[in-house]
């Protein structure tokens, strides 16, 4: 039978986070194609053991927290990474997985260092046998790559919202087993000193429900005030394209795509936005998307569900009016 | 202070990709190509370290001989000197990625002093494989952290800080010779000035042939043969189109009433 795998799993005030259990429900499939092998979640911090037992539920038979003073605070990466390769290694693991968050991604990349084999990032889907075939995200999704990933263990790191949750994977609780990695002080160098907390009152992007969205069309930094007048009347967030933040029209805090945020509101308005592949790769999740752009031939027409042709600065303050005089 | 940027060449996407009929990489009959964007402000940041505090800055990359094109945009930005690790062209897996740049680190190293810090962007446009630097950081022992937003230099180390997953910041202290892994946002990258461009094309490109893909396993394996490498690329597909019917509410000004009564059929707007 084929050795366990291993799953990191992130949390924060004493709940698993959702990509970790999305890691959750992928490694049970995978078990499965493995003819039943088990899954072992790893766990660090403090509140690790609570968590630990719960994701029994999700299909864990083991939970194990690193029981390590030096590593029970602040995130370390080459720590955690050291931490999860030995335990893969002492558990004859057949496969590792991460979620595809950031850390997810660091502390697997730290651990394939250390191990010395491959690692694929982003993995939608693995079919294991001889020889293992992936397919895995490149360009942030907007192209996939079928690859096969031969190792004694496989590493891969999930892409977000691959798999969903399954919260019936299990019914007894997984078992918690402490865990005392073998960690050098040289790992243990790099962590965080430090913590800021976010600035308070402004509507979040990735959590807005409406997001307002301006590219190059919108022509110059003074001229979103047509749009934030807009985002004002329903309670929206404003986003933009990469070429209004290389223009320095606006913060890169406010940038949608492959090297900004991802968003999924109810309904994304794209102003004067031509709708390019690494634009489209963080906004495809919205509900609705309305384009409002003078060229109808525009690549944004193939994905919005809307659309008003024309010039923005005339259509986007006609609407803001329009709401004003119905209110 | 001295600071080495490894950069990419990558192709310029526009509205969508289309494959090689083989399906092995991105047919670039059409494009253009460009350095990944986080790594283009990893190059800004090394500028600016250097105009700040003084010291010599390089740009390396492992590509085809044409990515000698991306090592000059960044030194038209105010980068010293450039190194390409020349492959046929061919696509190399991370790990032979950052065998090779650890081997040409070395090489740099004994030639011309340290690098007290090398930059990497936190992942390749293209590939995506969130791990380069990583790599090279723990082969070479040197302390790293990936995701950075902002850098300050200190006498001997350097404050990194990156945004943490619950929202706020998170601050990192690292001991100088050390790696990062940058994303966009950090700084906003200037234009090259049309001297500083002039100045790029008359520079030498440092060239060190890194053999062909046969040599690349050996490569990853620091020796022995049969290692494993990966994940192996078997073909390359588009994602399932997620076409929509488009839905034209109008043209001009005129919309306006058409485009409110959605919002408030879908519910954003209340009626
Ligand atoms: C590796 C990589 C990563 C990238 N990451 C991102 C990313 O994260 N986010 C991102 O956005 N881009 C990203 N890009 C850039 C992307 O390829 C495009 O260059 C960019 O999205 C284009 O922005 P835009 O739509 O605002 O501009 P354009 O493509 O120039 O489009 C402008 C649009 O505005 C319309 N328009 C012009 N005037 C008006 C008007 N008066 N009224 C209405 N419409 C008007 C035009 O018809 C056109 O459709 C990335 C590129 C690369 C290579
Ligand atoms: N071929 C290459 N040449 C130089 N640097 C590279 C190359 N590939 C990757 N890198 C660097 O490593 C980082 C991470 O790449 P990746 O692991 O592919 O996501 C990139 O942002 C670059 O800084």
């Amino acid at each position: 039978m084929s050795g366990p795998i291993v799953v990191l799993v992130e949390h924060a005030a004493g709940e698993p986070d959702r990509v970790s259990l999305e890691t959750l429900a992928f490694a049970r499939g995978l078990a499965n194609a493995l003819g039943g092998a088990t899954v072992e979640a790893l766990l660090f911090g403090d509140a690790g053991a609570g968590v630990g037992a719960s994701l029994g539920a999700h299909g864990a038979a083991t939970a194990h927290v690193v029981a390590d003073a030096r590593l029970a605070g602040a995130y370390a990466p080459g720590a955690w990474g050291a931490t999860l390769g030995e335990l893969a290694t002492t558990r004859g693991a057949a496969a590792v997985l991460a979620p595809g968050s950031d850390r997810g991604a660091e502390v697997l990349a730290h651990a394939a260092a250390r191990l010395g084999l491959p690692l694929a990032a982003n993995v939608l889907s693995v079919t294991p046998g001889a020889s293992w075939s992936v397919t895995r995200q490149r360009w942030a999704g907007s192209l996939l790559e079928d690859a096969t990933l031969d190792a004694p263990i496989r590493l891969m790191s999930m892409a977000p919202h691959a798999v969903a949750v399954d919260e019936r994977a299990g019914s007894a609780p997984a078992m918690v087993a402490p865990f005392a990695p073998n960690v050098g002080d040289a790992d243990l160098v790099v962590r965080v000193t430090g913590h800021e907390p976010p600035a308070k009152g402004s509507i979040s992007l990735t959590d807005a429900k409406v997001v307002v969205g301006g590219g190059r069309g919108v022509g110059s930094s003074d001229a979103f005030a047509e749009l934030e007048e807009l985002a004002e009347l329903l309670g929206a967030a404003v986003g933009v394209s990469r070429v209004v933040t290389s223009n320095g029209w606006r913060p890169h805090t406010q940038q949608i795509g492959q090297t900004g945020q991802r968003i999924a509101p109810d309904l994304y308005i794209a102003c004067g936005i031509s709708g390019a592949i690494q634009h489209i790769v963080g906004c495809k999740s919205a509900k609705r998307i309305l384009a409002i752009n003078t060229d109808a031939e525009s690549p944004i027409m193939g994905i919005a569900d809307y659309a008003v042709i024309g010039d923005l600065h005339t259509i986007v303050p006609a609407i803001s009016a329009e709401i004003r005089r119905r209110a | 202070m001295n600071i080495l940027v490894c950069v990419k060449r990558v192709p310029q996407t526009g509205g969508r990709i289309v494959l090689t009929a083989d399906g092995q990489e991105i047919d670039t009959k059409f494009l253009g190509f460009t350095i990944s964007p986080h790594e283009e402000c990893g190059v800004e940041e090394a500028v600016r370290i250097i105009e700040a505090g003084g010291g010599s800055s390089a740009v390396l990359t492992l590509g085809p001989a044409a990515a000698e094109e991306q090592l000059r945009d960044a030194m038209a930005l105010g980068i010293d000197r450039a190194i390409l690790l020349e492959t046929d062209g061919s696509e190399w897996d991370p790990m032979s990625t950052a065998a090779a740049i650890v081997d040409a680190v070395r090489t740099q190293e004994a030639a011309n002093g340290p690098f007290d810090l090398i930059v990497f962007g936190n992942e390749s446009a293209d590939s995506g494989g969130f791990q380069v630097g990583i790599r090279v950081a723990v082969a070479l022992g040197r302390p790293v952290v990936s995701g950075l937003k902002g850098l300050t230099m200190g006498s001997g180390s350097v404050t990194a800080r990156r945004e943490s997953a619950g929202g706020g910041w998170e601050t990192y202290e690292l001991t100088l010779p050390a790696v990062v892994g940058v994303k966009e946002g950090i700084n906003l990258p200037r234009y090259p000035s049309v001297p500083g461009r002039l100045r790029a094309r008359k520079k030498e490109v440092e060239r060190v042939a890194v053999g062909a893909t046969a040599s690349r396993a050996a490569l990853a394996a620091g020796s022995a043969t049969g290692a494993p490498i990966g994940p192996v690329k078997v073909v390359l597909r588009l994602p399932e189109a997620q076409g929509s019917e488009v839905e034209i509410l109008g043209r001009g000004a005129e919309a306006a009433p058409a485009v409110v009564d959605m919002l408030q059929r879908i519910g954003v707007l209340g009626s």
